[in-house]
């Protein structure tokens, strides 16, 4: 093992040369710097922020505790926490079983698995059970490899022609989960259906802060050197290959560097344009991110609950007559995901909180003056509370703190284009993936092409790229980096 | 080491990815996917392991290859035939 002690702070890298460094700690960042520690390099996690977690993240306001992405993730956060964290991480993993959802085409409670969709897909909306089945079968096999211009539409539409209210209990929380619409391809669609609807929706029990927090020690366990607001101003590069990064005007020598902040920012503001070929940056120039975010933070006053029984854990709720993919984005908001956390969510916390999350566009955003953004963000605050009354009685008075936050919001905390929720389009895998191949030692692993983004997406393709890494290394065990090669300025 | 510690040492990786599951009744010729529940991600912590414990580095071309026990151990065979059993 390495004989670095690790410690995470804020302030300047103990060493001026690692085997890696990983440039952000979302989880994705996170992920692969502890299984690269855990194999015995030494690395540095830089981010930029001021705590780890990335999008992964949570905020303290008078008592409460707000969680901004831990709606619920796929099952299969078990086994990945288990395998690149710790047991003691895997184990604090448990179900949400009261998925509702309240439109005008229904309203119903599910756990989310392929056993209770069968269920309600044959006995409420009357589906033969055969096609539900095909269905199901079908999103399973999908893979990687299949045709990209099959669309989730056409594949709606072959199992269940005509099913608009079908297609919208089935897509909807997929839209929000990934900002993915009808036109993407079916095989994006099915991939995480296949791994997220399957299995029922988890959250972590404790919070998105003990869980940081729990990651944090076995970072220092694998002797990670950890700094914070270590903002990465560019990454080095040299006859085609990545020689480290500059962080405080002061360059850091690293055979890797694994960039986990926004794709298009890693090609386009942290390595200067002359290292990349064009035909590589009008691929990159071709990747569409996916949209932002929009999100209404409400606090319960102490010692007051929420009735479960009512509201469920997750609820997707809509006054739009129909579903549609684009109006979701839109800043005149029909659709809306509220997340209730009980005392349950951080048990020895008693507290009670709602967030509700709407996708939305940056541009909606970007440019209000001052003022108009403080009275759009109002607005936003004052319709998601007029359609939280519909579910819970005298919310007015039982709230002590709200607060919302904005594209604008996101974009500053983690730096993502255009406050990027969900990484990219589909075609943003293909450019993260042949990042090495054009120059070596550099990777990136963070959400990208809708199929490795949420939660589970970020941790697995972490570890993905911490396998190509370690093989790297390993390959080129007898290169020196630059710091031996050439003086440092 | 022969093929049937090349064997032992495909076995001791599954045992240690999958814990939950019975590797006694392993049928050799049939896909592990088609036997015990393995994702992309079970393929990729075999190929880490291999790396780990025995410095084999297998490219991403050849992954199918590690279908199967049989067509994991044929593939191996070569690579580890003059390698000291562990
Ligand atoms: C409102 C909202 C709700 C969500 N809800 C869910 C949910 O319920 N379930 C789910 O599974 N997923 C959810 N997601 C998605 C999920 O949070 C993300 O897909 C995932 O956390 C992204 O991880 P990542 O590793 O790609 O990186 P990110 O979390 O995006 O982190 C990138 C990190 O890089 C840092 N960085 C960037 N540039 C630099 C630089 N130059 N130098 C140093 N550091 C830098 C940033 O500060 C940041 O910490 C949600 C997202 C949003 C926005």
């Amino acid at each position: 093992m390495n004989a670095h002690s690790s410690r995470q702070r804020a302030g300047d890298p103990q060493f001026s040369s690692y085997d890696v460094v990983v440039i952000g700690a979302g989880l994705a960042g996170l992920t692969a710097a502890n299984i690269l520690g855990r194999a015995g390099h030494r690395v540095l996690l830089l981010e930029q922020h001021d705590k780890l977690g990335g999008l992964a993240t949570w905020f303290k306001r008078k008592g409460h505790i707000f969680d901004v992405s831990l709606h619920g993730f796929p099952v299969g956060m078990i086994k990945s926490c288990r395998r690149y964290w710790s047991p003691e991480i895997a184990d604090a993993i448990v179900q949400l079983k009261r998925i509702h959802f309240d439109n005008p085409m229904f309203s119903l409670e599910t756990t989310f698995d392929r056993r209770d969709f069968t269920r309600l897909l044959v006995e409420r909306f009357g589906v033969a059970p055969p096609a539900v089945d095909a269905f199901f079968d079908a999103a399973r096999q999908m893979n990687f490899f299949d045709d990209q211009s099959v669309t989730t539409a056409d594949l709606f539409e072959r199992y269940f022609p005509g099913r608009e209210d079908v297609v919208r209990l089935l897509m909807e929380p997929i839209t929000y989960a990934n900002g993915s619409t009808l036109e993407d391809p079916a095989l994006t669609y099915g991939i995480v259906f296949s791994n997220f609807m399957s299995k029922g929706v988890y959250t972590f029990e404790g919070g998105t802060d003990r869980l940081i927090g729990m990651m944090a020690d076995e970072l220092r366990r694998n002797g990670v050197d950890v700094c914070l607001r270590c903002n990465v101003d560019q990454v080095l590069c040299e006859g085609g290959r990545v020689r480290g990064v500059l962080v405080h005007g002061r360059p850091i020598a690293a055979r890797a560097v694994v960039s986990n902040a926004n794709l298009l920012g890693t090609i386009f503001d942290l390595v200067d344009a002359r290292h990349w070929p064009a035909d590589f940056l009008e691929q990159a120039r071709q990747v569409r991110l996916n949209n932002s975010s929009t999100q209404v933070y409400f606090g319960i006053r102490a010692g007051d609950t929420i009735d479960e029984e009512q509201c469920g854990d997750l609820l997707f709720t809509s006054t739009a007559p129909r579903f549609c993919a684009q109006s979701l984005l839109s800043r005149d908001v029909t659709s809306r995901t509220f997340s209730f956390y009980y005392p349950r969510t951080r048990p020895g916390h008693n507290r009670c909180t709602i967030v509700a999350s709407m996708n939305s566009q940056f541009a909606d955003w970007a440019d209000l003056p001052p003022e108009e953004y403080r009275r759009a963000k109002q607005a936003l605050i004052d319709d998601t509370l007029q359609c939280l009354e519909k579910y819970v009685p005298d919310v007015r008075q039982r709230i002590d703190w709200m607060e919302c936050g904005t594209p604008r919001t996101f974009a500053r905390y983690t730096k993502h284009w255009q406050g990027a929720s969900f990484g990219t389009k589909f075609e943003g895998l293909a450019v993260s993936r042949a990042m090495p191949n054009v120059i070596g030692g550099l990777y990136h692993a963070g959400s990208v092409g809708i199929i490795m983004s949420g939660w589970l997406g970020a941790v697995n393709y972490g570890v993905i790229v911490a396998n190509e890494v370690d093989a790297f290394l390993l390959n080129n065990s007898s290169q020196s980096s630059f710091s031996e090669e050439t003086a440092l300025p | 080491m022969t093929v049937a510690e090349i064997r032992q040492a495909v076995i001791d990786i599954l045992s240690d990815i999958a814990p939950d599951q019975d590797l006694s009744a392993l049928n050799d010729e049939m896909s592990f996917r088609e036997q015990l529940e393995m994702d992309s991600m079970d393929f990729l912590d075999i190929v880490m392991e291999l790396r780990k414990r025995y410095r084999i580095q297998i490219p991403e071309e050849d992954y199918p290859q590690l279908a199967s026990m049989a067509s994991t151990v044929a593939y191996l065979e070569p690579i580890m035939k003059d390698m000291p059993k562990k």
